[in-house]
């Protein structure tokens, strides 16, 4: 494996090199930018949302410049990433035990590698619906330049813009919910670059095995 | 365009209920377009354009009579010329004076997401004000007739407006006023709706037409323009008119089942998630108060 997973001291792994997570938060701020405004824009009863962000005009300019931005997060991260979030045997299995995984049972869960299969799924869904909002939002961006008899393009773009967005608040809520809210230390570990290695023995057993396997540091037990 | 002081029934991207709306009876307006007796002097063009004080811009010559190939956001009303070759190998010159359709069911309307950006008045014009617009074009989008055009300087959308403010003081629109031939009339759409169905019968009886008929599609619920044709059969030959005009299906599964899918799918999806929180809360407390895992040696998943 290529990527630097290192051992630290005080029992830390360094889980996410200083490239990665600033590319996470170039798509992170982008992305929530884009949700502010893109959710204004869905439904009245949000559209004070873009009051939030400059007012609802300047969203309409600015909203597809972000999304050019969040649409370069999304394709640094598959080159930093696509190669790792193949999906295995044991990111199969995971998905039949994921009732033991929601009701916390981690320890019932096949030994996740470096990303469990749920993770791997946020991965390819962003992917893919960033790469349906990219297309679909360069429609929408200059409806005024598709020619009357191209106007399919402009009636496809709406929706798929819109159903590729909705599945990604999806991914998102749940990505911010483990993140922040159920796995402590994840959010640190985009912020600092670093776990614990219980975090990762708990998590990330198929992981943990491999660093410490390949890594000539003696672990510290606790 | 107009500020006009009317009764509004419908609002594009309203939260909530439309103030005022059905507390006036208003008779619903309508402008007929005989097409028959059109002589294509384009009277129509220039009165809309002074009226509108609307800057000119360059003409665009395209082998026929047509000032430009279609409406622009400066140029709201086009005559549209077209040579039809009859079966029995006549000619017959088709014109169609072309503008917004002012449709009951306004697909520029149900695409809007700005507040107050597209209003529709109980009389049934439809208006965009361009103080509330944001410039997203989604009402090109939601337009079956091809009307909204986007101006890339002001980023605001325009069409015609029936002449708003010259309807709201009592006075026909500017194009009804200036036709010479008496081929435009305006006036409630009940009264349009009989002296149209009486002109066509007129030409099926006495003048050789008879596919003649009246243009108001249902599929917009109606439109606030309607056309009298030589041949209703065919309405795209008339410098291609949709012969069953409606949203756009994608822009209704947009604004309709999606909306609500979505909204449901976004609020269940938070509720879950606390309830989650709630029930099963975080999968561990802080990173430093894990307790060291068994190992589990050649446990299988």
């Amino acid at each position: 494996m290529s990527h630097p997973d290192q051992i630290l001291p005080h029992g830390r792994i360094l889980r996410y090199v200083f490239h990665e997570r600033l590319v996470h938060w170039i798509a992170g701020f982008s992305y929530l930018y884009l949700l502010l405004t893109g959710l204004a824009f869905w439904s009245p009863w949000l559209f004070w949302l873009a009051v939030l962000v400059g007012g609802a005009p300047v969203a309409r300019m600015l909203h597809p410049w972000i999304g050019l931005i969040f649409f370069y997060g999304v394709i640094q991260m598959f080159f930093m990433w696509a190669s790792q979030m193949g999906f295995t045997a044991v990111d199969r299995a995971w998905f039949k035990s994921i009732n033991h995984y929601i009701q916390n049972e981690d320890e019932e869960m096949p030994p996740a590698g470096r990303y469990n299969a749920g993770q791997k799924l946020l991965f390819w869904g962003f992917f893919f619906c960033g790469v349906l909002l990219f297309l679909s939002g360069l429609v929408l961006w200059f409806p005024e330049y598709i020619p009357w008899n191209l106007r399919a393009l402009r009636y496809t773009a709406v929706v798929v813009h819109a159903s590729s967005a909705l599945l990604t608040i999806g991914l998102f809520m749940i990505h911010v919910y483990m993140g922040v809210f159920a796995e402590r230390g994840a959010f640190g570990s985009v912020i600092r670059g670093d776990v614990s290695l219980e975090f990762a023995r708990r998590y990330h057993p198929g992981w943990y095995k491999e660093i410490v396997n390949s890594s000539s540091t003696t672990v510290p037990r606790k | 365009m107009s500020q006009a002081t009317l009764r509004i029934q419908k609002i594009s991207g309203h939260a909530g209920s439309v103030p005022g709306e059905g507390t006036q009876r208003e008779p619903t307006l309508c402008k007929l377009i005989d097409t028959t007796t059109c002589i294509g002097c384009k009277a129509c063009e220039v009165a809309c354009m002074e009226w509108n004080d609307l800057p000119f811009g360059e003409t665009v010559f395209g082998n026929t009579y047509q000032t430009m190939p279609e409406t622009r956001w400066n140029y709201w009303n086009l005559i549209l010329f077209n040579e039809h070759e009859r079966e029995d190998g006549t000619l017959m010159w088709l014109m169609r004076k072309n503008q917004c359709m002012h449709c009951a069911d306004p697909g520029c309307l149900k695409a809007c997401p700005s507040d107050g950006a597209i209003v529709q008045y109980t009389n049934g014009i439809v208006d965009f004000q361009q103080a509330n617009c944001i410039g997203c074009g989604y009402c090109i989008t939601g337009c079956p007739f091809n009307i909204p055009k986007f101006n890339q300087e002001t980023k605001r959308v325009y069409k015609c407006t029936l002449c708003v403010d010259r309807v709201s003081e009592g006075l026909e629109p500017a194009c009804i006023k200036s036709c010479p031939t008496g081929c435009l009339h305006f006036g409630t759409k009940d009264d349009m709706r009989d002296l149209a169905t009486a002109r066509a019968n007129q030409l099926r009886d006495h003048y050789n037409f008879p596919n003649a008929g009246v243009y108001d599609p249902p599929g917009v619920g109606g439109t606030g323009v309607i056309y009298v044709l030589h041949d209703a059969t065919q309405p795209e030959l008339y410098g291609g008119l949709p012969s069953d005009p409606h949203i756009p299906w994608t822009v209704k599964l947009w604004k309709g089942p999606l909306k609500w899918l979505g909204n449901a799918a976004m609020l269940g999806g938070l509720i879950g998630l606390f309830v989650h929180y709630l029930r099963y809360g975080p999968k561990s407390r802080e990173p430093e108060d894990f307790e060291p895992l068994e190992p589990k040696e050649g446990s299988q998943p």
